[in-house]
């Protein structure tokens, strides 16, 4: 019963950190991008004037305006529209994202005075990842049947792109995690993450990303090819077909707008969980802790201060990531489909199936993953050499008269 | 007909792999994204000015809204030549003459009107002015109208404005100036 109530507490705490974080993040995706072009964003959403200036809260009210009104917008549906599946749909996406959230761990046990231990995990159950996998796949079915049910050309065609592109980048998604299943030797989120404690060296955090950088940028590519955003917005594609949900206003729009959002943060929560420790962080939440914030006050031994920091700590780290992909979002332009089509599955999938392979031999050889942490640093520093020499630099041919 | 073939060059695998210019990009977007959050004045990138809160000073020269310069006594130093009307390329300026009673000059305006819907803010009239008596140096924007009448402004009106007081000395600082006619 208590175990019950217990996941019930954590279903509320992790599904209140992803819609705030997601209703913060339509904010951000304006206020970040605004500065990341030299503008300045919303700033007119107000209700009051403090010293005679308006009160815009750096813009922060624009996410409650756009709430407002989404609401008060005509629920439209199309004339020949398939009326359930037309309703149905936008939900369909929006729940599995939140189900996927139910599998991570969002911080440490939670060991109470009495010794016992509570997870701060909505649901541990075997193959966790496996089953995030299996239920990301399902969301393309909110996709695909609200561009069928909409009775529209167009937003057929987002739906088919939508559909084409979740199955071509799921098998790289997948299989870039296979590297670290095999490195923890677990499927299961919490033991992936307990496997991150420490470090490595003495010096670097024994996070996946040290053992496995390369598959860290794969997942991240294909991921947020799986989140339908700039890069890899194709089924939107505003400019030319508008998309899936080219029918939607109202809230069904906003659910889909939000489950645009839900995605980025749960792709957040499983790069972190996979890749970047989780809620550990060594020196300050993990084994050997001094402990961050409410450790460091109350004493790192406190269960409740322990857990306390976790969740802090895993939040800061979605949070950032969240951030990552949104600049992403705002520095590169749209893939052209073909493009799309032969990054998924020429270059995605082989990279994939080779780090596979080579992560596998490494594991085999030294079981001790020492040679796997090499091996991932020095790709990491052959990467940034790369980056800091920069490209042979070839003279364009000059345009114009001659 | 110089007909010129460009080489198709595929891309380099440096081009191909596509990370390390994504990382450089993010790099360009990072730059401006901390230099616009922390820095404020000159130090940032945007140079929007939020305009009903925040007015940028405009240049010395600018042209606002035209007025018309009275002599010491008040009455407008125009002496209805007609110079501006003719140069006004948008035909906007209705003068009507009349005899003045002082000796010292001839004539002067009974009737002075710019229609301000159809000025283009060219400048014409002010540089066709041989008596200084028409300028603008308001630094005033064309105001809204309700009707099309509003859009006329009489010689009282364009009397009654001033100048900027930023307008430097060299261009005329004074907004009453002697009432001496040139060649006098």
């Amino acid at each position: 019963m208590a175990s019950l109530l217990v996941s019930l507490l954590a279903f509320a705490a992790i599904v209140t950190f992803a819609m705030s974080l997601a209703a913060l993040l339509t904010w951000m995706e304006r206020r970040q991008s605004a500065y990341a072009q030299d503008r300045l964003g919303p700033t007119r959403a107000h209700f009051m004037t403090f010293r005679g200036k308006p009160f815009v809260l750096f813009g922060l009210f624009h996410v409650l305006a756009d709430g407002a009104k989404m609401f008060f917008k005509e629920s439209f549906m199309p004339k020949g529209a398939d009326a359930t599946l037309f309703r149905v749909a936008p939900i369909i996406g929006f729940a599995t994202s939140l189900i996927i959230l139910c599998l991570i761990p969002f911080g440490p046990d939670w060991v109470t005075a009495t010794s016992a231990s509570y997870p701060l995990q909505v649901a541990r159950v075997d193959g966790s990842m496996l089953i995030a996998l299996a239920v990301g796949s399902l969301g393309i079915y909110g996709t695909a049947l609200a561009g069928w049910a909409s009775n529209n050309r167009f937003a057929m065609l987002g739906a088919m792109r939508a559909a084409a592109q979740s199955v071509s980048y799921e098998l790289a998604l997948g299989l870039t995690l296979v590297g670290m299943m095999i490195a923890t030797g677990s499927t299961e989120f919490s033991a992936v993450v307990d496997a991150q404690h420490g470090l490595v060296f003495g010096f670097l955090p024994n996070w996946g990303i040290v053992w496995q950088p390369f598959a860290a940028v794969l997942f991240l590519v294909a991921a947020m090819a799986e989140t339908k955003r700039t890069p890899f917005d194709l089924p939107e594609g505003e400019s030319e077909i508008i998309g899936y949900f080219l029918e939607y206003s109202s809230m069904g729009f906003g659910v889909f707008m939000l489950t645009e959002f839900i995605e980025v943060v749960v792709l957040s929560c499983l790069f972190v969980s996979v890749f970047l420790g989780g809620w550990q962080l060594p020196w300050f939440v993990g084994d050997t802790s001094s402990g961050f914030i409410f450790g460091s006050l109350f004493g790192p031994s406190a269960g409740w201060a322990r857990a306390l920091d976790g969740m802090v700590v895993f939040g800061v780290k979605v949070f950032l990531m969240c951030a990552l992909q949104l600049q992403i979002r705002w520095t590169l332009p749209r893939f052209r489909y073909d493009q799309l089509m032969r990054l998924g599955w020429k270059n995605l999938l082989p990279l994939a199936l080779a780090n596979i392979f080579v992560t596998a031999v490494l594991v085999y050889v030294d079981p001790s993953l020492a040679l796997l942490a090499i091996v991932g640093v020095a790709m990491v520093v052959g990467f940034a050499l790369v980056v800091m020499a920069g490209p042979k630099r070839v003279a364009q041919p000059s345009h114009g008269a001659h | 007909m110089a007909l010129r073939v460009r080489e198709r060059t595929s891309m380099s695998l440096y081009e191909r792999s596509f990370l390390p210019e994504v990382v450089r990009g993010l790099g360009v977007t990072l730059r401006h994204f901390f230099t616009n959050l922390i820095f404020r004045g000159s130090w940032r990138y945007t140079e929007t000015v939020r305009y009903p809160f925040e007015k940028r000073t405009y240049p010395e020269r600018f042209r606002g809204q035209h007025r018309l310069l009275p002599r010491e006594d008040g009455s407008p130093r125009c002496v209805a030549c007609y110079l501006c009307a003719t140069a006004c390329p948008a035909y906007c300026i209705h003068i009507v003459a009349g005899e003045s009673p002082e000796r010292a000059v001839e004539k002067y305006p009974v009737a002075f009107e710019i229609d301000l819907l159809r000025c283009i803010y060219c400048g014409f009239c002010v540089e066709a002015c041989p008596e200084d008596a028409i300028r603008m140096d308001t630094g005033i924007h064309t105001p809204a109208f309700l009707s099309r009448e509003d859009g006329v402004v009489g010689r009282v009106d364009l009397l009654s404005l001033l100048g900027r007081p930023q307008t430097p000395e060299a261009f005329g600082a004074q907004n009453v100036r002697e009432g001496k006619p040139r060649g006098q």
